[in-house]
C-alpha cells in the first residue's frame, strides 16, 4: 500500500466532502445548458460546418484544391494529422503512466485529457483519409481485409500501414479505458437522475453497483489497461515519426525521430489538456478540484518535453554536420535560413525558448501566463510538424524540383473542419458527462490528507 | 429377330409400379419442387419471388443502357486490325520546316509522329513540333467546311463563285510561305497558266532571305547552302540557333551531337563557339559562349574574318575595331580546322551573311561544311518582294490575293497593313484550315485537308524527295489545296493523280532505274517515304568581293551601342505560332527559360539588378516595351547569358484568331520586326526602350531553380582535356565506411536484391549529346497520354510531364557560400539533364506504399498500377528525383480543363489518345513507365514470331524521338544490346550491374537505390570549367 505523508499539501482543496465532489461535478450534466454553453457550442458547430464546405470540396473536386504540388506531396494534410495525434498523448499518458506511477493527482484531470485524446485521435484520422487522392477506395483498401482482388494484400512494409495499426489500436484501447473510468460516474448521475435521464445513464452505466466486488474489477481492468497503455504512448508517436524516418528525404531520414516525436507529442498534449482544463476549471468553478498544484505539475511536465524537444532540435543539426552528408546539410541550413525560416524561428522561439519561462515558479502558477504559454506551445509544435514536412520536401536532392507550398482557403478549411469537431465533441462531452472522475477524486480525499469531511 | 424379353426399369418404383412414380412417371425431374403448390396455386412466398425477381429485372431493363459507340466492322478494311498499329511513311512541312516521318495509326486514327529513319536529312529524330503536330489534326476548331463571305458554304458554290471572281479579277497573287513541293508548284503553275497574271509571292515568318539574298551576291544564285555539322570539328555560330529554331535544327541536331559523342576509343569532339545576344539552345550547348550585342554582331563577323584573313595572308577589311573574348581563340581554332571549321550567322541582313560567306570560303569550309552545290530549298521567301507586294495590297492595285495555308497577317511584320489591304482586293482567297487572322478577313475560305489527310511531295534539298500520303480519311468536309487550284484552273483531275503523273514524269526516269514499272516505284518510294541522292559537295566559286557589304556593315554596326536592344527570336515549343491552339506546345517547357503558356521579355541578371526587378519564383513585374514607337506590355524573364544592354522576345505568342488554347497568349512580336531595310531585321539595335512598370505577374515556369548548387552527385561534368588523360574525369564517386574500409554505397544495403532472369530494361542518357531540345518530353506526353493541365496548375507546380530535361546553371558563387550559389553566373554554363523515373532496383517509392500500388516487375521496372493507387502521395515524396505525378484533379472529361487538355476531352481530341495507354483518373500517382506498353508489344511480336527479342526491337518514346540519339534504351541482360555495350556491363542477372563505362554514373548514387538509369559526364571541349 502507498503511504501519504500527512505533510503533503492537499490534491483537493476546499475541504471538499464526497457528497461536494458528486455535487459540484454532477450539476453540470443534472443542469439545463446555460447561454455560454450553448454560444459556444453553436460556435464550434458553425466552425465544424464552415470547414465542412472545404472537407466536401477536396472530396467532390480532388486534392488539387490544397497547395500541395509535385515536390511537396503533404504539407497541412499531415502537419494537422501529427500535431492532433500528439496532443492525443496527454489523455493516456495521464492515465495510464501516471496511474502505474501512482500520480494521484492525476484524478482530477485524467477524465477531460482522455476525452481530448480521443477527440483529437478522432481529429487526426480524419487527414490519412482525407488526404487520400481516393478516399472512397482507400478508406478500406488500407486494411488488410480478405479481399477479391486475388491475392492482393496491404503493403506490410510501408509505414503508413503501420499508422493504420498504431492510431487504431491506440483510438480502441484509450476510449476503451476512458469509457470504462465512465461506468462509476454514470451509476452516480443515474442514482441521482429520474425519467428519460435515468433509463440513458443506466444503460450508459452498464449496470454499475458499486459492489466491492465490481470495485475490485475496475480497479484491476484499469491497471491492465493502463499496462496496455502505457507501450502505446511511446509506440503511437514513435510510429508516426516512421513515416519520415524511413524515408530516404534528407530532413525525414533521422533515428533521433520516434523519442524526439514522443517528447513532442506529450509536450503538446500537457499544453492542450492546461488549454482546456484552465477554461474548463474557470466556467465549471472546479478551482477545488484542478488546482493550482495540478497546473504547477503539468507545467513542470512543459519544461521538461519542450527542452528535450529542444535538445532534440540541436541534435539534428550536430548529426547533420557530423554525417558529412550534403543534402542532410542542406536541408537542415536550409530551414534556419532559407525561404521558411519564419517556419523554424516560430518553432524554436514558441517549443525550445517560451516553456523556459516556467522555470519561473511565479509564471509557472499564474492561470494566465500558463494559459498563453499552452497555446503558444501548441502553435510552436504545430510549426514543428510543418518544418520538417513542408522545408524538407520543398527543397531534397535535385534543385530543378525545388519549389514552395502555398496553402489554399481549402487547407485552412479542413484544419478549421477538425477544430470544429474539436471543440463540439467537447462541448458535448463537457455538457453530459462527469468532466472530473468523481469516483477516483474521493478516493484521494482521504489520503492527501489526515482526516476527511465526512 | 429375336424377342427381347428384357425389361428395363429405372428403379424399384418403376418395377413395383409405385403410385407416387407413376403420378411422375412423365416428367424428367420429378424430385424438383413445383411451383405450383398442392392446391394448384402459386404460394404467398412464390408470388414474392416471382414478383421481386419481376420488379428488379423490370427495374433494371428500365435503366438506360450507356450507348456504346463502337460498331464492329461489317467488312473489315484489310489493313486494320483492333489494337495492331499500322505504319505509314509520310513528310512533315509546316512554314518551311520539314521532316520525314512515320506516322502510327491505330484502327485509322493518326496518333504518333516519329522520324523515318530512312530519312537522310532528319533520320529518326523530331523536333517537339513535329511530334505535336498530330494534336492539331483532331482540333475541333478547324474549319468543317468551305466558307463565303464569313458564311458556311458548299465546294461548289466556292468553285463558282471563286471561278467568277477570278476571271474579272486582274492581277492575281498567291501569298504563300516556302512551298517544298514540286507537285504542288506545279500544280500553281497551270493554276498560273490558265488564268494568266498570276504571281506566287513568298514569304516566311522566321525569314533566312539574307543568306540567300548574300548567296546571290557572292555566288550568283539566292540559295541556302546544305550545313553540314557532322562534318565540322569547329562550330562558330553568331546567333544562329541552330539546335533550336535556325532553319532545319533536327537535321542539324543530329550532325552536331554525332561530333560530341566522346569515347575512349574516340575521345575527340567539335569545339562549339557561339557569340549571341540571347541565350539560345544553341548557346546554351556551345564550350565558348561570349554575350555580344547585337548591334556588335555584324563587327564580330567581320572582325573574325579580319583575324583568319592576316592567318591566311588575305586582304583584311576595315571595320570599326570591336573587343569580344573568345574571338581570337575562335580564329585561331578555326584557321587551325581549315576545311572543317564551320562559320554560320543567324542574322538576316545580306551583308553580313556576305561576311559569313567570305570567312567560309577563307576556310575552304566552301564546299566541305557548307555546301553550295546541294542547297536546301527550307526557306524561299523574299522579303522585298513580299514588302512589295504589301504595299501593292495596301495601294488597291491587287486584283486578287489568295493566301495558300499562309497567315501573314499575324506573322508578318506588316500585319496590319495586310488586314487594311485585303478589304481593297477584289477578291481575296485562304486555304487556310483555321479562321485564323488572315483567313477571317478574306471572303473565300477554301480550307486545305490537314496534311495528315493530304498526299503531297517534297523536295527538301537539292537530289532529295519525299512523299506524303494520307494517313486518315479528311475529318471535314475541306479539300486538298493542291485540288482547289487544280479545279480552279480547270483541270478536272486530282491532285493524287496528277502527284502521280508528275512522279511518272519528273522522277520515274530518274530514280526509277530499278523499278519494274511505275507503280513498283511509287509504291516502295511510298513505303520508305523517301528517294533521292545528294551529289557530293563542291565548292561554289565566289564571284564578287566582301568589301562593299562590309562597309555597309561598318556602317550600320556598332562597337559601342549604349542604347537598348531588342533581339526577337523563336521559341522551340511554338516556333513561329502556327501551332498556337496546341496545349502540348503551349504547355511545353521552354528548353532554356522552363516557362510554359506565355512568351516575355529576357532581360539579362545586371540590368534586372539595376532596375530593381527580381524573380522570386513564379512573381515578375511587367515592362512596357517601346519599339521605334510601338508599344507592348510584356512580363520579365530575368536571363542569365543574355547579354546586358539587350533584350528578348520570342515571336509566334500574342494570337487572337488561333482558337481557344492559343488566343491571348503572350504577345505579339512580330509587329516589332523591321523590313524597313528590304529584309526582315530581328535584330532591333535602335529605337528601343524599356521601362518597369509597377504591375506585377506570374511567369509559369516549371523550374525555378536556376543552380544546380554544385551538387556533384547531380551533374558530373568534365573538360575534353581532363577526360583525355583520366577516363573518369569529373566523376564523383562516393565511398562509406565500412568495417575499416571505404566501399561504394551499393556494396552496403538492407535490400536483398532483385534477380531478373529475363530482361533487364535500362537507358542510358549521354549528357554531352542531350542538347536539351525538348522533342523526347512531347514525344512521352503523346506516347503516354500525359495530360495538360494549364497555366494556373503549372503555376501551382503541378504540370504532369513524365520526362523533364532539368537545365542547370553554372554559379560563380565559392561551394560553401549557399545563397550565392543559388544565383547563377551572368554568363553561366548551361547543363542539360534529361529526368525520368529511374526505375530503381532500391525503389524507395515502392516501400512505402501502403497499398501496394507500385511494385517491381520482374524485369527492373518500377511499375505503378493505377487501379490500385489510393493516392496518398507517400511515393512522390520518398522519390529523390521527384519524378512522380499525381493527379490533382479530373483532368480529363472535366469542363475545367477542357480548353488546355483537348485530347482528353473533346470527342475529336480523345481520338488522338494512344489506346494501349490508361487515361488516369484523379486521385492517382503516375510517372514513367518505360513505355512498358511498347516493351509488352515487342515481347510479345517476338513471342509470335517465336524468336528472342533482339535489341531494337523495343525503344522507348523519349529515345526514339532524340535527334542526337542521347539517350539509349535496350535489355541489360542482353550483353549485344546498345545499351550493355555502351555501359560495357558484366554479365549477370542480378539487379544491380557493374558498368564498366568511366563516364556513367547513377544520379545520387550515394543513396543507392539503385537506378537503372545511367548518365554520361557532360564534356566540354574548353581549356578549363569556367563560365
Amino acid at each position: 500500500m502507498q503511504v501519504t505523508s500527512s505533510v503533503r499539501d492537499p490534491l483537493v482543496t476546499g475541504g471538499k466532502t464526497y457528497h461536494d465532489v458528486t455535487h459540484d461535478v454532477s450539476r453540470h450534466v443534472e443542469a439545463k445548458p446555460n447561454i455560454r454553453w450553448f454560444l459556444a457550442f453553436l460556435t464550434s458547430a458553425g466552425v465544424l460546418a464552415l470547414g465542412s464546405i472545404a472537407v466536401v470540396a477536396t472530396v467532390w473536386e480532388g486534392i488539387g484544391m490544397w497547395g500541395l504540388n509535385k515536390t511537396v506531396g503533404w504539407a497541412w494534410d499531415i502537419t494537422n494529422f501529427v500535431w492532433w495525434v500528439g496532443i492525443g498523448h496527454a489523455g493516456t499518458l495521464i492515465s495510464a503512466v501516471l496511474l502505474l506511477f501512482r500520480q494521484k493527482w492525476r484524478t482530477s484531470i485524467n477524465r477531460a485529457a482522455e476525452a481530448m485524446t480521443i477527440f483529437a485521435v478522432i481529429c487526426a484520422a480524419m487527414f490519412p483519409v482525407l488526404h487520400m487522392g481516393r478516399p472512397w477506395l482507400g478508406a478500406y483498401w488500407a486494411l488488410p481485409l480478405p479481399n477479391t482482388f486475388g491475392s492482393l494484400w496491404v503493403n506490410f512494409n510501408s509505414p503508413l500501414l503501420w499508422d493504420v495499426f498504431a492510431i487504431s489500436t491506440y483510438f480502441s484501447v484509450s476510449l476503451v479505458f476512458w469509457y470504462i473510468g465512465l461506468i462509476p460516474d454514470f451509476a452516480t448521475i443515474r442514482d441521482r437522475a429520474t425519467g428519460l435521464r435515468k433509463v440513458i445513464y443506466g444503460a450508459l452505466s452498464f449496470g454499475w453497483d458499486g459492489a466491492a466486488k465490481s470495485w475490485m474489477r475496475y480497479e484491476s481492468v484499469s491497471l491492465i489497461l493502463a499496462g496496455l497503455a502505457t507501450p502505446l504512448v511511446l509506440s503511437v508517436h514513435t510510429i508516426v515519426s516512421f513515416d519520415f524516418a524511413t524515408s530516404v528525404i534528407p530532413g525525414w531520414h533521422t533515428t533521433i525521430f520516434p523519442p524526439y516525436f514522443v517528447a513532442g507529442a506529450i509536450f503538446s498534449g500537457f499544453a492542450m489538456v492546461l488549454t482546456l482544463m484552465i477554461v474548463t476549471r474557470k466556467v465549471y468553478k472546479l478551482e477545488d478540484y484542478i488546482t493550482i498544484g495540478h497546473i504547477e505539475l503539468m507545467n513542470i511536465v512543459i519544461i521538461i518535453t519542450g527542452s528535450i524537444v529542444g535538445i532534440a532540435y540541436i541534435t539534428e543539426f550536430f548529426i547533420a554536420w557530423y554525417s558529412g552528408v550534403e543534402a542532410e546539410q542542406y536541408a537542415f541550413i536550409n530551414r534556419a535560413t532559407g525561404p521558411y525560416w519564419w517556419a523554424y524561428w516560430s518553432m524554436m522561439t514558441c517549443n525550445v525558448i517560451s516553456p523556459q519561462l516556467f522555470w519561473f515558479k511565479k509564471i509557472r502558477t499564474s492561470i494566465v501566463a500558463t494559459f498563453a504559454l499552452s497555446i503558444v506551445v501548441n502553435i510552436g509544435m504545430w510549426f514543428e510538424r510543418f518544418v520538417i514536412i513542408v522545408t524538407s520536401l520543398h527543397r531534397d536532392y535535385l534543385p530543378s524540383s525545388w519549389a514552395m507550398f502555398y496553402p489554399t482557403w481549402a487547407d485552412v478549411g479542413v484544419y478549421l473542419f477538425t477544430f470544429g469537431l474539436f471543440f463540439t465533441l467537447f462541448f458535448l462531452f463537457a455538457k453530459f458527462f462527469p468532466v472530473i472522475n468523481m469516483a477516483e477524486v474521493k478516493s484521494v480525499l482521504k489520503s492527501s490528507s489526515e482526516k476527511v469531511n465526512k | 429377330m429375336k424377342e427381347n424379353k428384357k425389361t428395363y426399369w429405372k428403379g424399384l418404383e418403376q418395377l413395383s409400379n409405385d403410385a407416387e412414380f407413376v403420378k411422375h412417371a412423365d416428367k424428367e425431374f420429378a424430385e424438383l419442387p413445383t411451383v405450383l403448390n398442392e392446391e394448384g396455386s402459386a404460394s404467398r412466398r412464390d408470388f414474392l419471388k416471382v414478383m421481386g425477381f419481376s420488379l428488379a429485372a423490370a427495374t433494371l431493363a428500365a435503366c438506360e443502357a450507356p450507348v456504346r459507340k463502337a460498331i464492329p466492322y461489317v467488312n473489315k478494311p484489310v489493313d486494320i486490325n483492333p489494337s495492331i498499329p499500322n505504319y505509314y511513311a509520310s513528310s512533315y512541312s509546316a512554314g518551311g520546316d520539314y521532316a520525314s516521318i512515320v506516322v502510327k495509326t491505330r484502327e485509322g486514327r493518326p496518333i504518333k509522329i516519329d522520324g523515318n529513319e530512312l530519312s537522310p536529312i532528319n533520320g529518326g529524330g523530331t523536333s517537339a513540333i513535329m511530334q505535336a503536330a498530330v494534336l492539331s489534326l483532331y482540333d475541333k476548331e478547324r474549319l468543317a467546311s468551305p466558307m463565303v463571305g464569313g458564311a458556311k458554304s458548299d465546294w461548289k458554290t466556292v468553285d463558282e463563285q471563286v471561278k467568277s471572281k477570278l476571271a474579272s479579277a486582274g492581277s492575281i497573287k498567291i501569298v504563300t510561305n516556302t512551298i517544298l513541293s514540286p507537285s504542288t508548284e506545279r500544280a500553281i503553275q497551270d493554276f498560273a497558266t490558265a488564268l494568266g497574271t498570276v504571281e506566287v509571292i513568298t514569304y516566311d515568318p522566321r525569314s533566312n532571305y539574307g543568306i540567300a539574298k548574300a548567296a546571290e551576291a557572292t555566288y550568283g544564285q539566292a540559295m541556302i547552302p546544305d550545313y553540314r555539322f557532322d562534318k565540322a570539328k569547329v562550330i562558330v555560330s553568331f546567333g544562329a540557333d541552330f539546335l533550336g529554331t535556325w532553319i532545319s535544327p533536327t537535321e542539324y541536331s543530329e550532325g552536331y551531337t554525332a561530333n560530341r559523342k566522346v569515347t575512349k576509343e574516340k575521345p575527340e569532339m567539335s569545339r562549339h563557339y557561339q557569340f549571341e545576344s540571347n541565350l539560345s539552345l544553341a548557346g546554351a550547348n556551345a564550350d565558348y559562349r561570349t554575350p555580344i550585342k547585337a548591334s556588335q554582331s555584324g563587327l564580330a563577323v567581320l572582325a573574325l574574318y579580319n583575324a583568319i584573313a592576316k592567318k591566311a595572308g588575305a586582304p583584311t577589311l576595315s571595320a570599326p575595331a570591336v573587343e569580344i573574348a573568345h574571338l581570337e581563340q575562335a580564329a585561331n581554332d578555326l584557321w587551325a580546322a581549315k576545311e572543317l571549321g564551320l562559320v554560320v550567322s543567324g542574322s538576316n541582313d545580306p551583308n553580313v551573311q556576305m561576311g559569313i560567306n567570305a570567312i567560309n570560303d577563307l576556310l575552304g569550309a566552301n564546299g566541305s561544311t557548307v555546301d553550295f552545290s546541294n542547297p536546301v530549298y527550307y526557306r524561299k521567301g523574299d522579303d522585298a518582294r513580299m514588302n512589295q507586294f504589301i504595299t501593292e495590297l495596301k495601294g488597291g492595285q491587287v486584283g486578287a490575293a489568295i493566301f495558300y495555308n499562309c497567315n501573314p497577317v499575324y506573322d508578318h511584320p506588316r500585319g496590319a497593313e495586310i488586314a487594311e489591304g485585303i478589304a481593297k482586293a477584289k477578291v481575296s482567297i485562304a486555304t487556310n484550315g483555321t479562321l485564323d487572322e488572315t483567313a477571317s478577313l478574306v471572303q473565300i475560305v477554301a480550307p486545305d485537308h490537314h496534311f495528315l489527310e493530304s498526299w503531297n511531295d517534297f523536295n527538301p534539298k537539292k537530289g532529295q524527295y519525299s512523299l506524303a500520303q494520307p494517313t486518315i480519311s479528311p475529318l471535314f468536309d475541306t479539300r486538298q489545296a493542291q485540288d482547289s487550284f487544280l479545279t480552279w484552273a480547270g483541270n478536272t483531275t486530282s491532285y493524287y493523280d496528277y502527284l502521280q503523273a508528275n512522279w511518272t514524269e519528273a522522277f520515274f526516269p530518274a530514280y526509277g532505274a530499278e523499278a519494274a514499272s511505275f507503280q513498283e516505284f511509287w509504291d516502295g518510294a511510298l513505303y520508305k517515304g523517301v528517294i533521292g541522292t545528294t551529289a557530293p559537295a563542291v565548292g561554289v566559286p565566289a564571284i564578287a568581293d566582301t568589301s562593299a557589304s562590309a562597309a555597309e556593315v561598318a556602317k550600320s554596326y556598332k562597337a559601342d551601342n549604349a542604347g537598348s536592344e531588342l533581339v526577337i527570336y523563336t521559341k522551340i515549343g511554338m516556333g513561329d505560332g502556327t501551332f498556337a491552339n496546341n496545349p502540348w506546345l503551349q504547355e511545353m517547357s521552354d528548353p532554356i527559360t522552363k516557362a510554359t503558356w506565355d512568351n516575355y521579355l529576357t532581360v539579362s541578371q545586371k540590368w534586372a539588378n539595376d532596375n530593381g526587378v527580381t524573380m522570386v519564383e513564379e512573381h515578375t513585374k511587367k515592362a512596357q516595351l517601346t519599339v521605334n514607337g510601338k508599344t507592348l506590355v510584356v512580363p520579365i524573364l530575368v536571363q542569365p547569358g543574355q547579354a546586358n544592354g539587350t533584350f528578348g522576345l520570342a515571336i509566334g505568342y500574342g494570337r487572337t484568331h488561333a482558337g481557344r488554347a492559343g488566343n491571348g497568349v503572350g504577345v505579339n512580336a512580330y509587329n516589332l520586326l523591321d523590313v524597313s531595310k528590304g529584309f526582315v531585321q530581328t535584330d532591333l539595335i535602335a529605337g528601343v526602350e524599356v521601362a518597369v512598370t509597377g504591375d506585377s505577374y506570374k511567369i509559369a515556369r516549371t523550374q525555378t531553380h536556376q543552380t544546380f548548387m554544385g551538387r556533384e552527385n547531380v551533374i558530373q561534368e568534365t573538360t575534353l582535356g581532363e577526360y583525355k588523360k583520366d577516363a573518369s574525369a569529373g566523376r564523383y564517386k562516393p565511398e562509406i565506411y565500412k568495417d575499416g574500409e571505404f566501399v561504394k554505397p551499393s556494396k552496403i544495403s538492407l535490400w536483398g536484391g532483385h534477380k531478373y532472369s529475363q530482361h533487364h530494361w535500362g537507358l542510358a542518357v549521354d549528357m554531352s549529346s542531350c542538347t536539351g531540345c525538348g522533342a523526347c518530353t512531347i514525344a512521352c506526353q503523346v506516347e503516354n497520354n500525359v495530360a495538360v493541365v494549364g497555366k494556373q496548375e503549372v503555376l501551382n507546380r503541378r504540370e504532369m510531364a513524365w520526362i523533364r530535361i532539368d537545365r542547370y546553371y553554372s554559379s560563380d558563387a565559392p561551394a560553401d557560400d549557399l545563397a550565392g550559389m543559388e544565383i547563377a553566373a551572368e554568363n553561366p554554363e548551361v547543363t542539360f539533364q534529361p529526368m525520368m523515373c529511374q526505375q530503381c532496383n532500391n525503389a524507395p517509392c515502392e516501400t512505402v506504399c501502403p497499398v501496394a500500388a507500385t511494385t517491381h516487375s520482374s524485369e527492373g521496372l518500377n511499375q505503378m498500377t493505377y487501379n490500385r493507387c489510393i493516392g496518398t502521395r507517400y511515393c512522390a515524396n520518398n522519390c529523390p528525383y521527384k519524378v512522380r505525378r499525381f493527379n490533382w484533379f479530373k483532368y480529363h472529361d472535366n469542363k475545367d480543363f477542357a480548353v488546355a487538355n483537348m485530347a482528353q476531352n473533346d470527342d475529336l481530341g480523345k481520338m488522338v489518345l494512344n489506346p494501349d495507354v490508361t487515361v488516369r483518373a484523379r486521385g492517382v500517382m503516375e510517372k514513367c513507365s518505360m513505355c512498358v506498353q511498347r516493351i509488352q508489344a515487342g515481347k510479345l511480336e517476338a513471342k509470335r514470331e517465336m524468336r528472342k527479342v533482339k535489341d531494337g526491337d523495343i525503344n522507348v518514346a523519349c529515345a526514339q524521338a532524340c535527334p542526337g540519339g542521347g539517350l539509349v534504351f535496350g535489355d541489360l541482360n542482353d550483353p549485344e544490346s546498345r545499351v550493355s555495350k555502351l555501359l560495357k556491363i558484366e554479365e549477370s542477372d542480378a539487379a544491380a550491374k557493374e558498368v564498366g563505362e568511366e563516364r556513367a554514373y547513377h544520379v545520387l548514387e550515394e543513396i543507392n537505390v539503385s537506378p537503372n538509369v545511367w548518365y554520361f559526364t557532360k564534356i566540354r571541349n574548353k581549356e578549363k570549367n569556367e563560365a
